[in-house]
């Protein structure tokens, strides 16, 4: 089963706020740990702990580079990147949905009012 | 077809561009009076805004406050920096949970399209590092529905043996 241990580590992986912003700076251009920690403001081996969660959940690789591993965003880790920005316009179009109504109901009531005159 | 689009633009931009039926007037009054504000601009179901206050004059104050009627619940704060009726809404807004994020520029133009009317929102934050941490907020409100289908969905998988 481990096509569903897959899915469960990735889920929980992305559920921390602080490892979706680590995958949204990845998402910019590959970054080491060093790179992560100073605007992260955490140190450096609490940053390598959320690498290693999202390492595991095949979010993100790392590559050798003499001494510094950089990691970037495994394809994996942009194809839930796409999906979360569909997330977001889902719960938007909801707002806009509503909105469509309430101007429907602004418009019958100005016909209201035009008819009552 | 959806008739919203969501991208980002540059390391700072959000756009969202959306269609009405309505023309523009309309439009830009659902943005402006707190009644009409509070019947839409909600989130997720069960969500409700009990205080929205609009002072619509450059300078004006901001203030939408949520909640969820369990307890849960944050606000959003603001200024209104240009108001051009009933084209173009200029505003700074930040949300409290509860610390305040970084303030975001929005520009929103309401331009003819037809009989109705095509709505843009431009937003600017101030790094790139503050966009990607209001899309994920936004995107955690928008997720918690689908977590819950999705516990569903797993609670279904497993045979309830007990």
């Amino acid at each position: 089963m481990s096509g569903s241990f897959n899915l469960d580590a990735s889920f929980a992986a992305v559920a921390d706020p602080t490892r979706r912003a680590i995958l949204a700076q990845l998402a910019v251009g590959e970054a080491t740990v060093m790179d992560l920690a100073k605007p992260f403001k955490m140190t450096q081996p609490a940053i390598s702990q959320h690498l290693k969660v999202l390492e595991e959940a095949g979010l993100i690789v790392g590559r050798i580079d003499g001494t510094r591993r950089p990691r970037r965003l495994a394809k994996a880790g942009i194809d839930a990147m796409d999906q979360w920005l569909a997330m977001l316009r889902k719960a938007l179009e909801r707002n806009y949905d509503r909105l469509d109504q309430v101007l429907a109901a602004m418009e019958s009531n100005k016909d209201k009012e035009r008819k009552t005159r | 077809m959806s008739k919203l689009t969501l991208k980002t633009e540059g390391d700072t931009h959000v756009v969202v561009t959306r269609r009405f039926a309505a023309p523009p007037e309309a439009v830009y009054r659902a943005h402006m009076e707190p009644k009409l504000v509070q019947q839409w601009m909600l989130g997720p179901e069960g969500w409700t805004m009990p205080v929205c206050i609009n002072e619509a004059r450059p300078g004006g104050k901001i203030r939408y406050e949520w909640t969820n009627g369990k307890g849960g619940g944050f606000y959003l704060t603001g200024e209104f920096l240009e108001l051009k009726p009933y084209n173009k809404i200029v505003h700074v807004e930040r949300m409290h949970l509860p610390d305040p994020t970084p303030d975001n520029h929005v520009e929103t133009t309401f331009e003819p399209d037809g009989p109705g009317t095509l709505m843009t929102m431009r937003m600017t934050l101030p790094d790139p590092q503050t966009r990607a941490a209001m899309l994920a907020t936004g995107m955690e409100r928008g997720m918690e529905d689908s977590y819950v289908r999705l516990e569903k969905m797993i609670g279904n998988l497993i045979p309830a043996s007990r």
